[in-house]
């Protein structure tokens, strides 16, 4: 029986469906002709191939397959790495040590010997555990931190494709709502592994993650206030345009508004990054895992690469944390004082435009990250009784003040 | 989209099945998570980003770590061990029997999926976001219930307080 490419006369929606799907009209005008290779595989699946060819756009789900390759697994998961080597050599100038300096050149391929290290090494898995939450807990800490970075705009066009995996509408909360579940790899780590250090690092990251989430959201309030906005490639478009938040100095935000709306929203910054400490249980604020007091915390039970990925986890969570504050706060791609800035969110973007945006994007990245590695190695630790009350007591009120205080200046001014 | 929408319809019915099923309460909140991702992904079919996304940041992101986490200070093996006695076969069944009852009648009404309903999206015309359609709506026809909303939760925090508190002078 052959296969017989014929023209879609038949649809498959049903009479009540809602007419939402504005790429339909694109798809109406194809002929069996133009349908590409899609005929082909639907002898061999027939239903599926068909529920997938007539509803979605193929190009988009191979540009998106290219953008989560390119960005997720060929950028960030290397930049985890090097930020991990970044750490140690940042940590021993700030210790006056040397750091690792023998695997390649200023000890660059350290990362990958690590890698190699942690594959190699036997993965041991105690008796009294329960396995089945054992082995997911990695998983879940790695997952939802990757997963965050669909939304952040890492450049603006390139080709003439936005350079976001997926333009949503709610970016931010997107980014809160997925590094959310990050807390369940903690819990179930420390409840599965049955051992008293790692339960009770366990709760600590529970209470700490609940508490400042709160705070981490009603931070931002007051920027979606000032752009009115929720999708981060636009927030990154203003702010090309009319000045970076915490940098008014050129279009629009070179005003006596934008100088004095610049004060929420550095108080803004200073909660949002304080909470994004908290949240990636990095020193000051890493209770979960403190040394002195609980062995290894949460993972004191893992080994061999099951570890790896709660660190790997950790420092993605780190990564993708320094995109949303590059992104909401210090104007994402763009350049300062609007040079190379598209005039809208819509405009063609040379491609050179958009390699220097995506250059810029993750040079900003890693300044963050430097931030971040230079502040463990500069502060001590809070203790537990302090990490609450600072939550709770200062942060909480002071982001709640600050949405209060932008509202009324967004209504006065 | 219609695969789309039985692989998530599977995914929520599945977590919600393994709920009831496991013995272990952690498996039982763990499938709960599932369910409401499931659920999650449906209204982001829908179009509906802003209610899929509150779905998980509040109940699988908030609610349900609050859920675990005093599962997770409860003896786990002395759950498993609980046996199952009639009272609570009978009892479960009544309800479970009123449910499906309901549903029946609710579903031989007859008109059930004949109403044709616009989309948020689309009655304001395309391009903007259901986010800002949303705020809209709230702050403007519906304003008065958020802020009985808003003066209920008020009283639930006060509420919090006041029990909390060891002694009240």
């Amino acid at each position: 029986m052959g296969f017989q490419p014929m023209a879609r006369v038949e649809s498959n929606e049903a009479p009540g469906t809602l007419p939402r799907d504005s790429n339909r009209r694109v798809r109406s005008h194809r002929t069996p002709q133009n349908m590409g290779w899609k005929p082909m595989l639907r002898p061999l699946f027939p239903s599926v191939t068909r529920a997938l060819s007539d509803h979605m756009d193929w190009h988009i789900i191979i540009a998106a397959v290219i953008k989560i390759v390119v960005f997720v697994f060929l950028v960030t998961l290397p930049m985890v790495a090097m930020s991990v080597w970044a750490e140690r050599r940042v940590s021993a100038a700030i210790q006056d040590r040397v750091g690792p300096n023998r695997v390649g050149p200023f000890g660059l391929l350290q990362a990958v010997a690590d890698g190699i290290k942690f594959l190699l090494k036997e993965d041991f898995t105690p008796a009294q555990v329960n396995k089945f939450y054992f082995w997911l807990a990695p998983a879940l800490t790695m997952v939802p931190a990757l997963l965050t970075s669909a939304v952040i705009p890492f450049g603006s066009r390139l080709f003439g494709e936005k350079m976001v995996i997926a333009d949503l509408d709610v970016g931010p909360l997107f980014v809160f709502a997925i590094s959310s579940l990050t807390v369940y790899g903690i819990v179930l780590a420390g409840w599965s592994s049955n051992s008293k250090y790692s339960f009770l690092g366990g709760v600590r990251s529970t209470s700490q993650m609940i508490s400042y989430e709160i705070s981490l959201g009603l931070s931002i309030i007051p920027l979606i206030l000032i752009y009115g906005e929720l999708n981060l490639g636009r927030i990154v478009q203003e702010q090309a345009v009319n000045g970076w938040a915490l940098l008014p100095l050129w279009g629009e935000g070179l005003s006596l508004k934008g100088f004095i709306l610049a004060i929420p929203l550095f108080i803004s910054f200073v909660i949002f990054m304080t909470s994004m400490f908290a949240e990636t249980n990095r020193l000051p604020f890493d209770l979960p895992e403190c040394e002195t007091e609980l062995v290894a915390g949460y993972h004191t039970e893992y080994s061999s690469m099951k570890f790896a990925l709660f660190f790997l986890g950790e420092y993605a969570a780190m990564i993708i944390g320094s995109g949303l504050a590059v992104t909401l706060f210090f104007g994402g791609w763009s350049l300062p004082f609007g040079w190379l800035a598209p005039e809208s969110i819509d405009a063609a973007v040379p491609w050179w435009h958009g390699l220097i945006h995506i250059g810029v994007y993750f040079t900003k990245v890693i300044g963050v990250i430097l931030f971040f590695i230079v502040i463990r190695w500069t502060l001590p630790r809070f203790r537990y009784d302090q990490l609450m009350r600072l939550g709770w007591v200062f942060f909480f009120e002071i982001a709640l003040f600050n949405v209060a205080l932008t509202a009324i200046l967004l209504a006065v001014l | 989209m219609t695969f789309l929408f039985y692989l998530f319809s599977a995914l929520a019915l599945f977590g919600g099945i393994g709920v009831v099923v496991n013995r272990n309460p952690v498996s039982s909140a763990i499938s709960m998570i599932l369910s409401f991702l499931g659920l999650a992904a449906l209204f982001i079919q829908l179009d509906a980003f802003l209610v899929g996304i509150l779905q998980i940041l509040v109940y699988a992101g908030a609610i349900m770590v609050l859920f675990l986490f005093i599962i997770m200070l409860l003896d786990v093996r002395e759950e498993q061990r609980r046996r199952r006695s009639i009272v609570h076969f009978i009892g479960a069944s009544g309800v479970a029997i009123a449910f499906v009852a309901l549903v029946i009648t609710v579903l031989s009404r007859g008109d059930i999926g004949k109403a044709n309903f616009t989309a948020l999206t689309e009655s304001k015309g395309p391009g903007t976001s259901d986010v800002h359609q949303i705020g809209e709506l709230l702050f403007s026809t519906y304003w008065f219930p958020v802020q009985i909303v808003a003066v209920l939760l008020l009283v639930a925090t006060v509420g919090v307080v006041v029990l909390s508190k060891k002694e009240l002078k």
